[in-house]
């Protein structure tokens, strides 16, 4: 999961819960998708309680992601392939 | 039974390292083969306290460990994920949806009860509740 920390990425919410995520994600966001935990994104596999609530702003994708030390935080990252997948189901 | 995975959290409590050598050790001896997933503090820990491997000799980085799971390249017959927060029930999870493995959650630390009611889906809980001392 590596890979994530050396993108460029905005960070929505930190310190925070899988569901708190979810719930900022399905308030926030009009374009909203669900998925499993094992999904693959930015060649990471997302970690979480299902479903997963990944939303789509412009080009970024805004999703949970989770560090055994940190908690999980929610990230926004620039992902037009990304979005693309989501959106093809 | 052939095979176990342990998936260790951070190892801020002390207990985490102590109850996965246990465990080992209690499946070692009905011949059940152990491989230990973590980050690389709490396998860090745990070689610290077993420097001659004869409770764990398998570990595996712990996102390296997801991955395959995830791509199907590895199962196993049971698994072990030590839960002492909320990232510990998200992986938790995480395993019940990748993996076919027999599931148990170790519930640990200050919220162990509070944690083990947040598990909503089958699996096996062993919640371990802290001990106080009451001063006088």
């Amino acid at each position: 999961m590596g890979c994530i920390e050396q993108m460029k990425y905005e960070v929505i919410l930190k310190n925070t819960s899988f569901k708190e995520c979810r719930e900022y994600v399905d308030t926030n966001f009009k374009e909203v998708y669900q998925v499993k935990p094992g999904y693959k994104m930015f060649d990471v596999y997302l970690i979480g309680v299902p479903p997963i609530s990944i939303g789509v702003d412009g080009d970024d994708v805004i999703f949970p992601y989770t560090k055994p030390c940190y908690g999980t935080f929610l990230l926004r990252i620039r992902g037009e392939s990304e979005i693309e997948s989501l959106r093809k189901g | 039974m052939s095979n176990a995975l342990f998936l260790l959290g951070c190892p801020e409590s002390p207990v985490q390292t102590a109850i996965a050598l246990y465990l080992a050790n209690g499946l070692k001896r009905e011949s059940i083969d152990v491989t230990v997933a973590g980050t690389r503090s709490a396998i860090a820990l745990l070689k610290v306290s077993d420097p001659e491997g004869n409770y764990v000799s398998k570990t595996v980085d712990l996102d390296s460990c997801i991955e395959d799971l995830a791509e199907k390249k590895v199962d196993f017959d049971l698994c072990f994920v030590f839960v002492r927060n909320d990232a510990g029930i998200s992986y938790l999870s995480t395993l019940n949806s990748i993996s076919d493995a027999k599931l148990f959650a170790i519930v640990f630390g200050s919220d162990a009860d509070a944690l083990a009611s947040m598990i909503d889906f089958e699996c096996e809980k062993i919640v371990l509740r802290p001990v106080t001392t009451r001063f006088h």
